[in-house]
């Protein structure tokens, strides 16, 4: 059903008129231009489309987007906003926590919605929390690590 | 001479572009790796090419490589900032774009730093003594007095300095030099150090674009009507239904028909509407008879290798060991799909594809469009994930044909199906191997047959006094139509994979009948330096203690040479004995890659190689029956994830002797074998199947 659909996204207010039906993926990057956030297997079962709702990771490939009205949306692309990089993301720099990049966004963002709720989560905490986001090229090391080191840097809480 | 210590005239100087073939195998029209890589690129000997200095001191670097993760961005940036004598942070990258960028034939091979490398660094190299001289002549003194540092030239006498960015004032560099000597490895300061990937910023920030990610005014998103099965042919196609959402555009054009809308997810909901009518193929070929069919359609056997006779290494041999191995077809799975965007503009075409060969894909889109190749620009974004699957680019003639049909600009994104079915796999095949042993625990001979991979790496690097080594058919194409049923090409190490598992795997047998530690067995054979370091380097950190297998504790060694790279590697794993399950927990591997360009780059790669590794050697295994491809997502073909993962331990070894040689890919070709051997160690059961699935480990218990 074509409706108009209100939330914030990455902190600002956005309003779009869409199919309330169709995926918030495709409305994020199709729609409103935000491409940091990828497609990888349309099913949930990649991770790459990982984004923050309401504290919580979602996968956007499958979250319609009329499931997101009036909740507060954040992509990669909110969360240093210009600003200096998130503890996360300077982890993920420091230990060249990727390769090709391409599941990287959904890698910080489901690392920032475990570290939000555990700042203090331990190895095997990470390791299940992120099992079901898929890397290729086989960077899952340095990710832990990364990711690690940042629990270990926002335990004063960021 | 090593390759480091050649001029740039004298790489010139080398013969052509070497041997130059690909195959256009499957109906897409996707290139292959070439059979043989080539010994030099056709690379252009202007130094403007590769590099030009700005009015503001940056230096853009030029390069027809892409970037897909392997870090040459990284690493290419450090060897122009070497030999430039220029910070490496005033280094910007210019990769895989046809207009701007020296020809290039592929990102594949491990050549980056390999075949590209030597060229950048020679032209980096004239560059340098092109511009001391340009600062003589400004500073009115002798070249040898000078310093320079940073990009900044110092006469010492005088204190005057002059910076390249005031010497070139943007322009070309009109000068020539030749017989320029690169650096020696000695003296390196940049190249041989750990620095920030140039690729982090954007890739932590969600900035790096990809070419899904590319946006043009009035871009149609266009969705493919696909075959159900390879060899399917179409009977009807009904578009009415879709066309009668709004905005939904359809194009039909002989074998293309496609359904278009501005928005990605309405052009999918539009063509799950398309109704369609395919006559399937009953070719009784599945993933279970494959090996058989494989056996009965292979072309003759070619010697790749023959040493002595097998006749009197059978005559020396007190035990004969038999074993027939197997591996399943694997894909690639980039995270990112086959994804390409056109704009045709006249009898202009631009289109930004993620592939690993940007300057076939120019030929192939001008051929497709029928524009003269001048006309065609294609642009290569960061690429999300290749691994030898994106060696072509069938994605972006589908955009440029819908483009030039639609009038207007065209981007095509291939769902996860149609990335696993055009995927070119890593082929199925089967290796029959016959050995013997001596009454005195010697390798007497070696009979190796290899169906259906390739012959990379299928030569023992043993010392073995009688062998005989034979290929029929492989991943590179020219093979009987229909023996591999769907395309197969280049998959990380190809060849090398099938021919390690199957090679490694028989020589710990061999250990095993003769009663002696797989590692001092292994040792007992090998007079290659290089090979004995590794083991040793990797066995040294590991603990390894020796032990005739089956110990019982779960250890394994496997090694292996991949385009000159010696690779060893050390596993520990756990086999539960009631459910087959393996977990994998720890990998201990020494890489010898000659010169280490970027030592925490080849790090992720060796890491990045065994990560990778575990999937094809437990799960990984493209189901197929008829043509149809059961593989469809990460549901129904299972990846490496966190919970898999060992404690990964790495050694480089220390080897300037030797030029850098590839250092994507060697340690994945060691996965099978020493995980097979590992648990082998740990149960006294050999599995002879790749993946090595838990059920398969059952079986073999």
């Amino acid at each position: 059903m074509q409706r108009t659909i209100s939330f914030t996204l990455n902190g600002k207010p956005t309003r779009v008129t869409v199919d309330d039906e169709r995926m918030l993926l495709w409305v994020l990057r199709s729609d409103l231009g935000l491409t940091g956030t990828k497609f990888g297997c349309g099913a949930a079962l990649c991770g790459a489309c990982t984004v923050i709702v309401d504290k919580e990771a979602v996968r956007s490939c499958s979250t319609p987007v009329k499931d997101v009205a009036g909740k507060q949306v954040m992509t990669i692309e909110g969360l240093a906003a210009g600003g200096p990089l998130h503890p996360i993301q300077e982890a993920f720099v420091k230990h060249s926590a990727f390769q090709c990049g391409y599941c990287t966004p959904g890698m910080v963002l489901s690392a920032y919605a475990l570290l939000m709720k555990k700042p203090h989560a331990t190895r095997e905490e990470i390791v299940q929390h992120m099992d079901d986001n898929l890397c290729r090229c086989g960077s899952h090391v340095r990710v832990l690590e990364a990711v690690q080191e940042a629990a270990a840097s926002m335990k004063g809480g960021a | 001479m090593s390759a480091l210590d050649l001029s740039r005239r004298a790489f010139l100087a080398l013969p052509g572009p070497g041997l130059f073939l690909f195959f256009s195998a499957d109906p897409l029209g996707a290139f292959q790796e070439p059979a043989r890589l080539p010994s030099r690129g056709n690379y252009p000997t202007d130094l403007n090419a590769y590099l030009r200095i700005g009015a503001d001191g940056r230096v853009t670097c030029f390069s027809g490589k892409v970037e897909l993760g392997q870090g040459s961005m990284t690493a290419l940036a450090q060897l122009l900032a070497e030999e430039l004598d220029v910070p490496y942070d005033s280094v910007d990258m210019v990769m895989g774009d046809t207009d701007l960028c020296p020809w290039d034939m592929g990102t594949f091979g491990s050549l980056c730093i390999r075949q590209f490398g030597p060229v950048l660094r020679a032209a980096g190299a004239e560059a340098r003594a092109i511009l001391l001289q340009m600062a003589a002549e400004h500073l009115a003194a002798p070249v040898e007095r000078l310093q320079l540092k940073a990009g900044v030239v110092t006469d010492p006498t005088t204190g005057k300095q002059v910076s390249y960015a005031e010497l070139v004032q943007g322009k070309r560099i009109e000068r020539h030099l030749e017989k320029v000597p690169v650096k020696p490895v000695s003296a390196f300061t940049v190249a041989g150090h750990a620095v920030r990937r140039k690729d982090a910023l954007d890739k932590v920030t969600g900035n790096a674009k990809y070419a899904g990610d590319k946006s043009l005014p009035g871009m149609l998103h266009a969705r493919i009507v696909r075959p159900p099965a390879h060899g399917a042919t179409q009977v009807s196609v009904d578009t009415t239904a879709a066309e009668k959402i709004p905005g939904v555009r359809v194009i039909k054009d002989r074998d293309l028909v496609a359904v278009l809308h501005e928005r990605p997810d309405i052009a999918d909901r539009a063509r799950d509407l398309v109704q369609t009518q395919f006559q399937r193929p009953q070719t009784g070929v599945d993933d279970k008879t494959i090996f058989d069919h494989l056996l009965q359609t292979a072309p003759p056997f070619q010697v790749v290798g023959q040493t002595g006779s097998i006749e009197e290494g059978e005559k020396l041999a007190a035990t004969v060991v038999d074993a027939t191995y197997l591996n399943s077809y694997v894909a690639h799975a980039p995270m990112e799909t086959h994804s390409a965007v056109a704009v045709v503009e006249g009898d202009k075409v631009t289109v930004w594809a993620s592939t690993q060969t940007p300057f076939m894909v120019k030929p192939s889109v001008a051929q497709a469009l029928g524009v003269p190749q001048p006309n065609v620009r294609v642009i290569t974004p960061y690429v999300g994930g290749g691994f030898g699957g994106k060696s072509g680019g069938p994605q972006a003639v589908e955009a440029a044909r819908l483009a030039k049909l639609a009038g207007k600009p065209v981007q095509v994104v291939w769902d996860r199906g149609e990335e696993f079915f055009f995927d070119t796999f890593r082929p199925a095949a089967v290796v029959k191997l016959r050995a013997g042993l001596t009454s005195g625990g010697r390798i007497a001979f070696w009979k190796y047959q290899v169906v259906g991979a390739g012959d990379r790496e299928a030569r023992s690097f043993y010392d073995i006094p009688h062998q005989h080594t034979t290929s029929a058919g492989g991943w590179q194409g020219g093979n009987p139509p229909g023996m591999h049923p769907f395309g197969v090409g280049a998959w990380r190490a190809p060849s090398a994979n099938t021919n390690t598992f199957a090679g490694e795997s028989h020589i710990d047998t061999l250990a095993a009948k003769a009663g002696v530690d797989p590692l001092a067995f292994r040792l007992s054979h090998l007079s290659d330096k290089r090979m004995r370091r590794v083991l040793e380097a990797t066995a040294e950190k590991f603990a390894w203690k020796p032990a005739r297998a089956p110990s019982g504790r779960g250890v394994g060694v496997a090694c292996g040479i991949y385009a000159n790279t010696c690779v060893a590697t050390m596993a520990e794993v756990a086999v539960d004995r009631k459910t087959g399950h393996v977990q994998v927990r720890r990998v201990v591997c020494a890489q010898d890659n000659g010169v280490t360009v970027n030592p925490d780059g080849v790090r992720q790669q060796m890491e990045g190689c065994i990560t990778m590794g575990l999937g094809y050697s437990l799960t990984e295994e493209v189901r197929f029956q008829n043509g149809e491809i059961l593989a469809r997502n990460f549901d129904s073909y299972e990846l490496p994830r966190f919970s898999w993962l060992p404690r990964i331990e790495t050694i480089l070894i220390d080897n300037p002797e030797t030029p850098a040689l590839g250092s994507g890919e060697p340690p994945i070709i060691t996965m099978g074998a020493v995980i097979a051997n590992a648990i082998y160690d740990a149960v006294g059961a050999r599995v002879l199947q790749l993946p090595m699935t838990a059920a398969r480990v059952l079986a073999a218990l």
